[in-house]
C-alpha cells in the first residue's frame, strides 16, 4: 500500500461517531465532546477488542443451548412434541419443503455461526497486527453487520405460530427454552458487531509505514 | 471542519465534494460508502414517515391473520403473539419481539416527524442532537422486514394443516415495510447535522 492516505487519527482529528464531524482531539478528557452535536468523542471505539471478545464468547456459549433445547412444543390432542431448530429443518426436508428448510437453516444455524467465526477471525487478525488484505477483511465486517438481524426469523415464526395455533384441546404451540437462548444469541451477536471497530483493521497499515 | 470527512470504517480523510445527481461517494481506501446525493431528502423522508405512521396504525388495529380448522376460526392481530408469549412465561422473548416489530419502528417514525416537521418550516426542533442520535441508535433494532420473512415461513408451515385467512393488516404491513425502507434510504443524516451546525 502507498503512503498517500492520511487518517484522521494521524492528523490529530477525531470523527464524531454520531454526526461524523471531524473535531480536533483535545488533550484533556473534558474537551472530548463534539462541538456540533455534543456526543462523547473517541478516536476508536473504547475497549473494542476486549468487549467484542466477551460478547462473541458469550454468544458461543448460548449458541449450544439454543440448538440443543426445544424451540417449540406442539401439544396436539394431549400429546406433546418438542422441536429443536435442527429437528424442524429435518422435518421440512423430509416433507419436501426444502426452500423453507434452507431459509430456517441459513437464518438460524448458519448465519449466527458464520457471524461469530468472522468476528473471531477479525479479532485474532487485529490482535496479531496482520496486514493481510485489509479491504477484504473490512468487507467481511460489513457482512456481519448486515446479516445478523436475519437470524431473528425463527423467533418471529415462533411468535406467529404461538398466536395462530391456539385451538383449545385440538392443538396449541408453546415456545420452548431454546427460543430464549436463541434470542440471546441474536441480540448478543448484534452488539458484538457494533462494538468491533473496523478501523482497527487499518491501524496496522499506518503503523507499518510510520 | 464541515468540508472534510473521515471514513467511518478505515479513518482516511476525504474532502467533501458536490456529487452529481444520485451519485455516491466511496472511500478511496476501503470502499465504504461515505455519503450519497439525495434529492429533496427532507420532503421525501417526511412524506414516507407520515405514510408509515398511517400504515402502522392500520397494521396494528385490524386482524392480521386468521386460522381456520374445520369450523373453528382464530383471528389474531400483531400483538396477540407477543401477549401469548408473555403469559407462557417467555417475557424476555415477548419484549424482544415487541421492541423489534412494534416499538422501535413506531418510535423511529415519531422521532423523524419530530425532527423533520419543524425543519420543513425552517425551525429547529428542541434537542435535535439527542433525538437524532436516539433515532440512529435504534437503527439495527427495527426488524420489520425480517418479521415479514417470519410470516412467510409460518404460512408455509401451517398451509398443510389449516386454512389461513390474511387480514387487512397484512396488506398494510407489507406496504409499511417498503415505506420504512424508502424512509431510511431517503434520509440524509449529513444534511440534518449540517443544518443543525449552521443554525446553532
Amino acid at each position: 500500500m502507498n503512503h498517500e492516505f492520511t487518517t484522521a487519527k494521524a492528523a490529530g482529528l477525531i470523527s464524531c461517531h454520531s454526526c461524523h464531524l471531524l473535531c480536533e482531539s483535545g488533550k484533556r478528557f473534558v474537551e472530548r465532546v463534539c462541538p456540533r452535536c455534543g456526543a462523547q468523542l473517541h478516536d476508536r471505539k473504547p475497549n473494542s477488542i476486549a468487549r467484542t471478545w466477551a460478547l462473541v464468547l458469550a454468544a458461543f456459549i448460548f449458541y449450544i443451548p439454543a440448538n440443543v433445547l426445544p424451540i417449540t412444543t406442539v401439544i396436539s390432542l394431549g400429546k406433546a412434541q418438542s422441536d429443536t431448530i435442527m429437528s424442524g429443518v429435518i422435518y421440512f426436508i423430509h416433507t419436501g419443503m426444502w426452500p423453507i428448510a434452507l431459509v430456517i437453516f441459513l437464518a438460524s444455524v448458519f448465519i449466527p455461526l458464520l457471524k461469530l467465526l468472522i468476528l473471531m477471525f477479525l479479532l485474532v487478525s487485529v490482535q496479531r497486527k496482520s496486514s493481510w488484505r485489509p479491504q477484504e477483511r473490512t468487507r467481511l465486517y460489513r457482512i456481519t453487520e448486515i446479516i445478523g438481524r436475519w437470524s431473528m426469523v425463527d423467533i418471529f415464526v415462533v411468535t406467529i405460530l404461538v398466536a395462530l395455533v391456539h385451538l383449545g384441546g385440538l392443538a396449541t404451540i408453546h415456545a420452548g427454552p431454546g427460543a430464549l437462548f436463541f434470542g440471546a444469541v441474536v441480540v448478543i451477536t448484534i452488539f458484538a458487531a457494533m462494538t468491533f471497530d473496523p478501523r482497527l483493521i487499518w491501524d496496522t497499515e499506518e503503523a507499518t509505514y510510520e | 471542519m464541515d468540508s472534510i470527512i473521515s471514513c467511518h470504517e478505515c479513518d482516511v480523510i476525504h474532502r467533501i465534494k458536490a456529487l452529481p445527481g444520485k451519485g455516491t461517494a466511496h472511500c478511496i481506501r476501503c470502499g465504504a460508502v461515505l455519503y450519497k446525493h439525495k434529492p429533496n431528502s427532507l420532503d421525501r423522508t417526511l412524506a414516507f414517515a407520515v405514510a408509515g405512521l398511517i400504515l402502522f396504525i392500520l397494521a396494528n388495529s385490524f386482524p392480521f391473520l386468521g386460522l381456520k380448522i374445520g369450523s373453528q376460526v382464530r383471528e389474531t392481530s400483531l400483538i396477540t403473539g407477543i401477549y401469548e408469549l408473555y403469559i407462557q412465561g417467555m417475557q424476555v422473548i415477548a419484549i424482544l419481539v415487541l421492541l423489534t416489530t412494534v416499538l422501535v419502528p413506531f418510535t423511529q417514525m415519531l422521532c423523524l416527524l419530530y425532527i423533520l416537521l419543524p425543519l420543513k418550516f425552517h425551525r429547529l426542533p428542541k434537542g435535535l442532537p439527542r433525538v437524532f442520535r436516539f433515532f440512529n441508535n435504534m437503527g439495527p433494532w427495527g426488524m420489520m422486514e425480517v418479521f415479514m420473512v417470519g410470516i412467510l415461513v409460518s404460512l408455509v408451515k401451517l398451509a398443510g394443516m389449516a386454512k389461513i385467512i390474511p387480514g387487512i393488516s397484512v396488506y398494510a404491513f407489507l406496504t409499511l415495510i417498503f415505506v420504512l425502507a424508502a424512509m431510511t434510504v431517503s434520509l440524509d443524516s449529513h444534511l440534518i447535522w449540517h443544518i443543525w451546525g449552521e443554525n446553532q
